[in-house]
């Protein structure tokens, strides 16, 4: 790592060679993170030409500055004022207020508490019947056949989804992942065999493609209610297509592999399933599912004590700010008793993700389910990472279960 | 130093010190407090740092937002005239010795 200094704008910031979309890296960051964290509030990456922040105060306050730092510009490298989009960009994702809060309000409504609890029951008995199944198996794949199945088995179906199809449901999330990143070998593969993908989720945002009671018919409903257009629903429905499978699916492989690998927390699970909620949670601040978003600057700023131009892009490594330890005690230790408030595996600020409580909903069945039918999970053989611009998980983890 | 009461379901209180601008929630959960998820963080997105009013506060805290009212909609214990989420109440000197009420679970 070397501090150059080499600019006049950027001369208290230090510049590092780190390159964060590298295989080498996603298959061990944890090492980098703290060398990012290490050498200053607000680094810059001379491979990409942005900067970054690793510490939690500085991730956390840029979330929740959405003023200062904007999403219209892209969340990935590129900036939309400059180039061109690989596709129409999200209405939620990559917007910012006024336009956002209405589209946030929309979205915030279809997947609400109130609405949790209606979909709860189902949720529930579709992980204990996965789980039964797995231990008539006993050794097996827990990511397809967990990670991937148990998502796959309920959130297509909450969102009204036709069952031919849904194959494409995985390589597209994967792509919408990976297009945020660089302009790399995952990035530019990703996009060229994306057209099949594209045209198979385009179609299913179409309001006469989806089950009248679903989540999907729930947006679409709205333009009823004249709180968005025609237009704008179906790219809705592409907002959760694009952002409610493969990040639950990595949220649950996180947290099966965290149990797998420390069976004092496994243990302290059994013990009391209702930790469930909290160990699924733990997971996703551990492990980050979602390790990086960037921001855009949309003025001169001051950030981490350093002055940053207007229209710069800075990278925000979520997975480092979960463990800095300026904000965590033993931040590299799993600990399902752990108080997670606050933690930014899920982001923060009018962004935060709004699928939230799918996802902790799905974790917290799952790991109920497995903590009252399953005495022990052991790792079997290589664990196999998954590799992507975005998203942090394993590819295969073979696992053997005992029942209790 | 400003201080607001939260009563447990079984009657134990806990009496926590609060700045001024800090929300209810954030002075729970700084303290370690049971009862108080806040899964979210405070932002106004998930209904697990449910609270209910103590007789004579509710009218003199601030309004509340179309959000927080949908949200609690969705609480794991009963929605009651005084609920409120407590990351939406914000510290005031007025607010000096409020009393906030939790229910037997946030999820």
């Amino acid at each position: 790592m070397s501090t150059l200094g080499s600019s006049s704008t950027t001369s208290t910031v230090p510049h590092l060679d780190v390159d964060p979309f590298a295989i080498e890296f996603f298959a061990d960051p944890f090492p980098t993170h703290e060398v990012l964290r290490e050498a200053g509030p607000l680094i810059y990456l001379d491979r990409w030409n942005v900067y970054g922040v690793a510490r939690y105060a500085e991730v956390h306050a840029m979330l929740n500055d959405p003023a200062t730092f904007c999403s219209s510009r892209g969340v990935g490298l590129r900036d939309f004022k400059k180039e061109k989009p690989w596709r129409p960009p999200s209405l939620i994702l990559e917007a910012d207020p006024p336009a956002h809060t209405r589209m946030r309000a929309v979205l915030s409504r279809v997947l609400s508490p109130s609405v949790m609890k209606q979909v709860r029951d189902g949720f529930t008995a579709a992980a204990e019947a996965r789980v039964d199944a797995l231990l008539d198996k006993r050794s097996f794949d827990a990511i397809e056949d967990l990670a991937e199945a148990y998502p796959l088995s309920v959130f297509p179906d909450a969102l009204g989804l036709k069952a031919e199809g849904r194959e494409h449901l995985l390589p597209y999330a994967s792509l919408v992942f990976n297009a945020f990143g660089p302009p790399n070998q995952l990035r530019q593969e990703a996009i060229e065999r994306s057209a099949p993908h594209q045209a198979y989720i385009a179609e299913q945002c179409q309001r006469e493609n989806l089950a009248p009671s679903g989540f999907g018919a729930c947006i679409h409903a709205r333009v009823d209610e004249g709180e968005i257009t025609a237009a704008e629903a179906p790219l809705l429905v592409r907002s959760l297509l694009s952002a409610g499978l493969d990040t639950t699916v990595n949220g649950l492989g996180a947290a099966i592999y965290c149990l797998a690998r420390f069976p004092d927390q496994w243990q302290l699970l059994r013990d009391n399933p209702t930790l469930a909620r909290n160990a699924f949670e733990e997971a996703v601040r551990f492990e980050s599912p979602v390790q990086t978003f960037f921001r855009t600057t949309t003025r001169e700023v001051e950030l981490g004590g350093a002055p940053v131009g207007e229209g710069e892009k800075v990278l925000m490594f979520l997975g480092a700010a979960n463990r800095d330890p300026r904000r965590w005690d033993q931040p590299d230790s799993y600990d399902i008793n752990r108080r997670t408030s606050g933690h930014v595996g899920f982001g923060s600020g009018i962004h935060m993700c709004v699928g939230q409580l799918v996802a902790r909903l799905e974790g917290e069945v799952m790991l109920s389910a497995l903590a009252r039918r399953v005495a022990k999970i052991e790792i079997m053989g290589e664990p196999k990472r998954r590799f992507n611009n975005t998203l942090r998980g394993l590819d295969s983890l073979p696992v053997t279960i005992t029942p209790a | 130093m400003t201080a607001i009461t939260f009563i447990h379901p079984n009657g134990r209180s806990d009496r926590v010190e609060i700045s001024d601008g800090e929300s209810a929630m954030q002075a729970a959960t700084r303290h370690g407090l049971d009862g108080i998820l806040a899964e979210c963080g405070g932002n106004a997105m998930c209904a697990t740092c449910h609270v209910y009013v103590d007789d004579g506060w509710l009218a003199r805290l601030p309004a509340m937002g179309d959000e927080e009212d949908a949200l609690l909609d969705g609480t794991a214990c009963d929605r009651l005239p005084s609920s409120r989420l407590s990351c939406q109440i914000r510290m005031t000197l007025e607010l000096d010795g409020l009393v906030l009420r939790l229910p037997e679970r946030q999820v």
